[in-house]
């Protein structure tokens, strides 16, 4: 067999292995991409809400058109189809019905569950006080609705019960269901089995809620109402929607791109074919290797392979058109130093992201690393035996010829170009307070519409957003939930003077055995509480005999077996109760949501205010942001260590300082006047603008590095600075066409290195060193 | 003397008209008349639960022609507020607000005071039957609700004021219960 058939035989196994890890690889487009691989306990408890709390299985429902009752129809209808579906754990929608089980839990449990139950509330003066403050209720049109229970509850424990829910408002309703505030809509309340993270499963719910709505309005005839879904459930199935379609477009255009532009310069479909063997074996190499390492490959990396695409297809195109004429050996000789040396000041730039403790970036640089290291090793060593000594393609010299006037022009815009970057610097010093975004959101794919729809609809209900929690952690069930009533108590004290506007907790609808045990115990036997409650009843307008229903359930009270999680089955507080206290792998813990008062919750007060207590405090948006800003952080020194490994290894290499500030210098300045250029275009600048701005130094070297090379050996030919001017357009159209994409990560990238790239040939040539102009 | 009998009755025959004209619809151009204004009040629940009725004193605010104000001082603070169809209930640091128009009995129940406040004919004629007695210094003005709904809560709700002011508003309730709400100006407009 030739040597050619050997080395394609070998390259073909390899693929066909690559491309079985590839077909048994887990892909994933799951928000992951952005959670911390090493968190820290607070951000542990922000990933935990994220893939598995009760919020992200929330799916708020509307439906619109038709008129109220139509709608109203509907809500009912869609709910009774939907409690049928396995795939929803409850659907509300304020049917009153649905709230009666819950009112039945409260009242039959009313004195284990009420917190004013003590032995001070059932002593002669507690009870007087308690009925005498019911009797005043009964003044108000809001306690006139208990004036019925009085002679069961005389100290008003259901009313204590129902005042501390109060907390938040509630929906409107209309004709018996949910409607939005100004009432267009009718709302629903959807909470998944499926777990946030488990996009699949969101998918499906959201699936089986459109065609249940389908079914629902063709059973009605209601034809003029449309569905409205939103939630965290489909913000994920539309980002992997997005992120799908957006890989094949994206690949797509760049390849298609890239391809027209090779097969303009070869007009060859066999060097076309050779060209992007490489490029395809790099691809193909960065998700194995993402695939080994991570076990799952995010979606958003693949789209990465658009950039990959660009940057890959260069080490063929210097093949190609080097060694056309000056034959293999010759552009070993010549060419590939300087082509190795750009590849590893690629390697640099891409490496410096595996130290990310962001799950996305380290992913972004191993895959592209292994992406360009693999098209480099495949153009060295395994494109010249199969390609042959056939490589002849059309003669590139008379473009280069041309470039070169326009080249010999070029240096008097030096002075221009410095200016323009000194004022780069300047506007990029002058706001560097304001050139980048501080929040996490600035990264997400979810579009702006999507999340203003979902905010009108989360306001439409009135659902508190879960902005700050406490967590009270406990190796047991009822040692979490004892720790939770301990914070509670202190939390009342901060509800009591204004600090905080109100608070959920576990032990509210699920108070700890001992909490129960001590309620029980307060309930006198019944002969001394009749004592009591006669002398209680003394001075008050209520008749002993009238509260025999009293007597009653409190001795009925002092039999009840003690209430467990499965007592709350069927109720909506189960789901409250479940969302809250949360069993894992090393125990217990018990949520504490907060809402805060006129005035923001701050954190140190707050803790202040809790004591010793070891709850742990969380501010999600907070924590969200500083979430951000340690990546951030972490993006300026991993960008920073990755350029002065870059400059190490050209100074290493180079072996002098004046060359190495030739080479670095369009590179700088190409960065600065890009970055300014974005900021003064209003593009808000996020932290993979940052990682595009390494991008751009550790791309674009090889152009600087060809310059430089001209300036030390015989000059630079014809054919070597057209093969520059190709390689470097296909670099900016791999990248540039992740501009076009609506993923601000793969946007951000594109938009700094497209732009990157060309400017940085451009200056390269500008900054030509002298006496080598020609 | 027979002659003077007979213009007398006359007279009285002439003035009856008069007396007569005394009907709804002046009631309501009377009251439609009055821009607002405060009154103190003493409502007295009469509840079969209890011995003696529940008492609450305070103070009402009203501005024509959709907002109302109920601050009841005794015996526990409290501020109702209407304003237009937003009703909301303040007490104990507790803030509750209602959207009344999604709320059709409530709404009913509300328009019974707000109609007559601000002399509101089609407004009361929407749910309630109306009974007008007396005269323009003395009138007693009856609600009947004309809705089920409605008068499974409340069977009868009589008004009586003078003039342009309303002194009193009783409302008998479904179960028998009642309460009277009275009223007395304190700065008159």
């Amino acid at each position: 067999m030739s040597q050619a058939g050997r080395t394609f035989l070998l390259w073909l196994l390899a693929m066909l292995a690559g491309a079985a890890i590839v077909w048994n690889s887990r892909f994933t487009a799951d928000m992951s991409f952005f959670l911390p691989s090493h968190p820290t306990p607070e951000q542990q408890v922000l990933v935990d809400q994220l893939k598995e709390g009760v919020v992200s299985r929330l799916l708020v429902v509307a439906i619109e058109g038709g008129d109220s009752r139509q709608r109203a129809a509907l809500s009912r209808d869609l709910r009774q189809r939907l409690l049928d579906q396995p795939a929803f754990v409850s659907v509300q929608n304020g049917e009153a019905g649905g709230q009666q089980a819950d009112r039945d839990y409260l009242f039959k449990y009313r004195y284990l569950l009420s917190p004013g139950v003590s032995a001070e509330r059932f002593s002669s003066a507690g009870l007087r006080a308690a009925i005498g403050d019911s009797i005043d209720r009964l003044a108000s049109p809001a306690g006139m609705m208990l004036k019925t229970l009085l002679p069961a509850d005389p100290t008003g424990e259901l009313f204590e019960l129902l005042s501390q829910l109060n907390g938040g408002a509630q929906p409107n309703s209309s004709n018996g269901v949910w409607v939005s505030r100004a009432g267009e809509r009718a709302m629903l309340l959807v909470q998944t089995r499926a777990a946030g993270a488990d996009t699949d499963g969101q998918e499906a719910a959201i699936n089986a809620i459109r065609q249940q709505f389908a079914a629902s309005r063709q059973a009605t005839g209601l034809h003029a109402t449309q569905l409205l879904v939103s939630g965290p459930g489909l913000f994920a199935v539309n980002s992997r929607a997005l992120i799908k379609d957006e890989v094949g477009r994206l690949s797509l255009i760049s390849s298609l791109a890239i391809i027209g532009v090779l097969l303009f310069v070869y007009r060859s479909f066999r060097l076309l074919t050779l060209g992007l063997l490489p490029v395809v074996s790099g691809a193909l190499a960065g998700v194995v290797v993402v695939s080994l390492a991570y076990g799952t490959v995010f979606g958003i990396t693949v789209g990465f392979g658009a950039a990959l695409i660009g940057e890959a297809v260069d080490y063929s195109i210097y093949y190609f058109v080097q060694s056309g004429n000056n034959g293999l050996a010759a552009w070993r000789q010549r060419f590939w130093p300087t082509v190795r040396l750009g590849v590893l000041t690629s390697v640099c730039g891409f490496g410096a992201l595996l130290f990310s403790g962001f799950p996305g970036l380290a992913q972004l640089g191993l895959y592209s690393l292994s992406g360009v290291l693999t098209a480099a090793i495949v153009t060295r060593f395994a494109l010249p035996h199969m390609a042959g000594p056939e490589t002849r393609m059309r003669d590139l010299a008379p473009l280069g010829r041309q470039l070169q006037k326009i080249l010999g022009a070029m240096p008097g815009l030096r002075w221009p170009v410095l200016g323009l970057a000194l004022a780069a610097a300047v506007i990029l010093f002058s706001q560097r307070n304001m050139l980048w975004s501080p929040e996490l959101s600035a990264l997400n794919p979810v579009s702006q519409a999507d999340q203003a729809l979902d905010q009108a609809l989360h306001a439409d209900l009135a659902t508190p957003d879960a902005g700050y929690l406490l967590v009270v952690s406990a190796a047991d069930r009822e040692t979490a939930l004892q720790q939770a009533e301990k914070t509670a108590a202190q939390l009342d004290r901060l509800v009591a003077s204004g600090e905080l506007a109100s608070y959920a907790s576990p032990s509210r609808f699920l108070p700890s055995q001992a909490t129960q045990a001590a309620r029980r115990a307060s309930l006198p036997q019944d002969a001394e509480l009749r004592r009591r409650l006669h002398e209680a009843l003394s001075d008050l307008p209520l008749a002993e005999q009238k509260l025999g229903p009293f007597l009653a359930d409190v001795a009925n009270a002092r039999q009840l077996p003690a209430l467990d999680r499965q007592t709350l089955d069927g109720t909506s507080l189960a789901l409250a109760v479940d969302a809250l206290l949360l069993h894992h792998a090393t125990g217990w813990s018990a949520l504490l949501p907060l809402q805060p008062g006129e005035q923001p919750i701050a954190a140190a007060g707050l803790r202040a205010a809790l004591g010793s207590s070891s709850a742990l405090f969380i501010d999600m948006k907070g924590e969200f942001n500083k979430l951000y800003n340690d990546y951030l952080h972490e993006a300026m020194l991993l960008s920073l260590a990755g350029f002065v490994a870059i400059v190490a290894l050209l100074g290493v290499t180079l072996r002098s300082l004046r060359r190495l500030g030739a080479v670095l210098l369009p590179l700088v300045l190409a960065v600065l006047i890009v970055i300014a250029g974005l900021h003064l275009l209003g593009e808000r600048l996020h932290l993979l603008h940052l990682i595009g701005m390494l991008l751009i130094v550790a791309v674009s070297s090889n152009y600087a590095l060809f310059f430089d090379q001209a300036g030390s050996q015989q000059g630079l030919d014809p054919s070597t600075l057209a093969s520059m001017l190709i390689a470097n357009l296909t670099t900016a159209i791999g990248f540039g066409t992740l501009a076009l994409s609506t993923v601000p990560v793969l946007h951000a990238v594109g938009v700094t290195v497209g732009p990157g790239a060309i400017l940085a040939l451009l200056l390269s040539a500008i900054f030509v060193p002298r006496g080598s102009d020609r | 003397m027979i002659k003077q009998l007979c213009s007398a009755l006359l007279l009285c025959l002439l003035a009856l008209p008069a007396l007569a004209a005394f009907d709804v619809g002046q009631l309501m151009d009377d009251l439609a008349k009055h821009k607002g204004g405060k009154a103190k009040f003493v409502e007295k629940k009469y509840i079969a639960l209890l011995d003696k009725p529940v008492v609450s004193t305070g103070e009402m605010t009203y501005t024509a022609p959709d907002q109302l104000e109920k601050r009841t001082l005794t015996p526990k603070p409290e501020i109702l507020r209407l304003d237009k169809d937003l009703l909301s209930i303040e007490r104990e640091k507790q803030k509750l607000s209602i959207n009344l128009s999604n709320q059709p009995e409530a709404l009913a129940f509300i328009d019974s005071i707000r109609g007559t406040l601000s002399g509101n004919r089609a407004a009361l004629e929407k749910n309630y039957l109306l009974h007008l007695s007396g005269n323009a210094d003395k009138w007693v003005l009856t609600l009947l609700p004309s809705d089920q709904k409605i008068s499974a809560l409340v069977l009868r709700i009589v008004v009586s004021g003078s003039k342009n002011q309303i002194r009193s508003i009783e409302y008998l309730q479904a179960d028998g219960d009642r309460s009277l709400l009275s009223l007395e100006p304190s700065e008159p407009k």
